[in-house]
């Protein structure tokens, strides 16, 4: 039997070096990776990554699931922030079917994804916390990860796995109570990251820990195609919400942090203060819905955006409409589309060839956990492991984005 | 559809440096694609990344098409963060043969993204420094994402793609 992943016993009684297989279910790398390390004493020689052991095809499924159902898939990639993969991929098939999206239907999506996006962030940042022993903070933050989610259920009714949104808008209206607990989580959650930041960004145990590990250079981040909060701790300013606008990112005001050195410090301190201009985006958000029209909750185009149940049951055209949409009748385009949004993690990408088929001819999904992580074994080498352990969750590698 | 003139400067001076193997240029949703040949694609890509500034490889990816000549399209996606402009290269290579030249040379991060493309499609990038598969086992013995493998168990009788229009 060949085994995709190397063994490396060293059977040389000789050997001053000791293989170490971290992974595939360390406690200590939060998800299914495998590294085969090299060790010299605690200091690492060579490393090894093996992934895939989450493969679950997605592309291959992507080919033969109507549009509509291929966002459940896109919830599975980066499921810490599932509610910006299923909006990249509305948005790609609103680019091929040139829908215009009315503001409102904008602004509530960028709303949700930058809650996302600081949901994904507590989650990297409170876990670097953890990985360096300070418990704590992961206990103190981690609970707004949770207030979050119940926003995401009052509006989608999911909380992990959000499939939120339909092609051409949401499936309803935000209600009241959605907007009281978004208003809520504005007033607390600013309390509690300045909690967070005052236990660890002057702490001088996590900066010992973490200043000057793992430094990556701008050149070395751009050779590697690294995108996201890692790219921008080594000191680049490239974000797709400001290079590439969509959803109308344009309108909001809002700042790029960026780092200096690329090292695990930078990288903690990118992701705090992407979390405050998350919360200055929603705020502006807030107040952009007040001028916008009520109630408009997607865009007007009948013959793509799947109709609610009852319109079904009584309505013809939605029944035509509700059928041919189900079986991946839609008149799209025969084109090709890239479209990207900032995910968590970086750039995501969906990489869509429609052929004019019921379903799609190809579906790339330009995953940015999968391409950050490539460096992490080279760059590991001459790392100390515990070094390696607090640099992996650095670089907040999703298994589910990593092997799609 | 008319060019930007971000695209047709781009486009202006490729077709000055590499002529006739710079064709099929078009525009789909304003992004600049072109086809090329495979014993020209590292050029091809080392001049857009040194000379217009193309510093950042995107995805490399690639594309099956059953029952053409070339049934292979290797698809790259570059992107220039200066001027905020991407681009599109495709190279048709044969579904017998598929090879071509790694772009490791050009970006140390192509590596993955090559032995993704292998490991899905079989293309067989010459002078990869570690051409193995990633995501699935070693021993699965085809290339999935081929139009020719079925996506559900071929010996179901209930779910046969044809019922579904696929």
């Amino acid at each position: 039997m060949n085994h995709n992943h190397p063994v490396f016993t060293d059977n040389d009684p000789q050997s001053e070096l000791v293989t170490l297989n971290l992974g595939p279910t360390h406690p200590a790398t939060h998800g299914v990776f495998q590294n085969v390390l090299q060790l010299d004493g605690e200091r690492i020689v060579s490393g090894v990554s093996t992934i895939g052991y989450i493969h679950r095809a997605f592309e291959k499924i992507a080919e033969h699931r109507p549009f509509y159902q291929i966002t459940p898939l896109t919830d599975r990639l980066n499921y810490c922030s599932s509610p910006i993969n299923n909006m990249g991929w509305h948005m790609t098939v609103e680019k091929l079917l040139n829908i215009q999206m009315p503001k409102r239907v904008d602004y509530l999506r960028v709303i949700i994804m930058e809650l996302s996006r600081i949901a994904d962030h507590i989650i990297c940042n409170t876990i670097i916390g953890q990985d360096t022993g300070a418990t704590t903070t992961f206990l103190y933050l981690f609970q707004f990860r949770e207030h979050i989610y119940e926003i995401f259920e009052e509006v989608c009714g999911a909380r992990l796995t959000t499939n939120i949104g339909r092609i051409g808008g949401f499936e309803r209206d935000f209600n009241e109570i959605a907007f009281t607990k978004i208003n809520k989580f504005l007033k607390e959650f600013p309390v509690a990251l300045k909690e967070f930041e005052n236990l660890l960004t002057r702490n001088r145990i996590f900066i010992d820990r973490t200043a000057g590990v793992a430094e990556v250079t701008k050149e070395a981040a751009l050779e590697y195609s690294w995108t996201g909060p890692l790219l921008r701790a080594t000191g680049i300013d490239y974000d797709v919400r400001v290079s590439d606008p969509y959803s109308s990112y344009q309108d909001f005001d809002f700042e790029v942090p960026v780092g200096t050195s690329g090292d695990i410090y930078d990288r903690y301190l990118v992701r705090n203060e992407e979390m405050w201009q998350s919360l200055r985006i929603i705020e502006q958000a807030l107040v952009k819905l007040k001028t916008e029209p009520k109630g408009i909750f997607h865009a007007d185009v009948p013959e793509f955006y799947l109709p609610p149940k009852q319109e079904v049951y009584n309505n013809m055209e939605a029944l035509i409409y509700h059928f041919k949409i189900v079986m991946g009748e839609i008149d799209a385009p025969k084109a090709e589309v890239y479209h990207a949004v900032e995910g968590g993690n970086g750039e995501l990408g969906f990489y869509l060839i429609n052929d004019g088929g019921r379903t799609p001819y190809r579906l790339h999904f330009r995953r940015p956990s999968f391409i950050n992580y490539q460096m992490f074994a080279p760059m590991s080498e001459g790392m100390l492991l515990s070094d390696a352990i607090i640099n992996m969750s650095s670089m907040n590698i999703i298994a589910g984005e990593l092997d799609a | 559809m008319e060019e930007t003139t971000l695209n047709n400067n781009i486009h202006v001076k490729l077709t000055e440096k590499f002529g006739e193997k710079v064709t099929a240029v078009s525009e789909p949703y304003g992004l600049l694609t072109f086809v090329t040949y495979k014993d020209v694609i590292i050029n091809v890509l080392s001049h857009l990344k040194e000379e217009l500034k193309f510093n950042f490889l995107t995805d490399i990816t690639a594309v099956h098409y059953p029952g053409k000549d070339h049934g292979i399209a290797v698809v790259y996606h570059l992107h220039n963060m200066v001027e905020k402009v991407r681009v599109r290269i495709k190279v048709f290579i044969s579904e017998q043969n598929p090879t071509i030249p790694t772009a490791t040379s050009v970006w140390k991060g192509a590596n993955w993204m090559e032995r993704e493309t292998y490991d899905l499609f079989g293309v067989k990038f010459e002078g990869h420094p570690d051409l193995r598969r990633i995501l699935n086992m070693d021993d699965l013995g085809v290339h999935p994402m081929l139009k020719q493998y079925p996506l559900e168990d071929p010996n179901r009788v209930d779910k046969k793609d044809e019922f579904f229009g696929r």
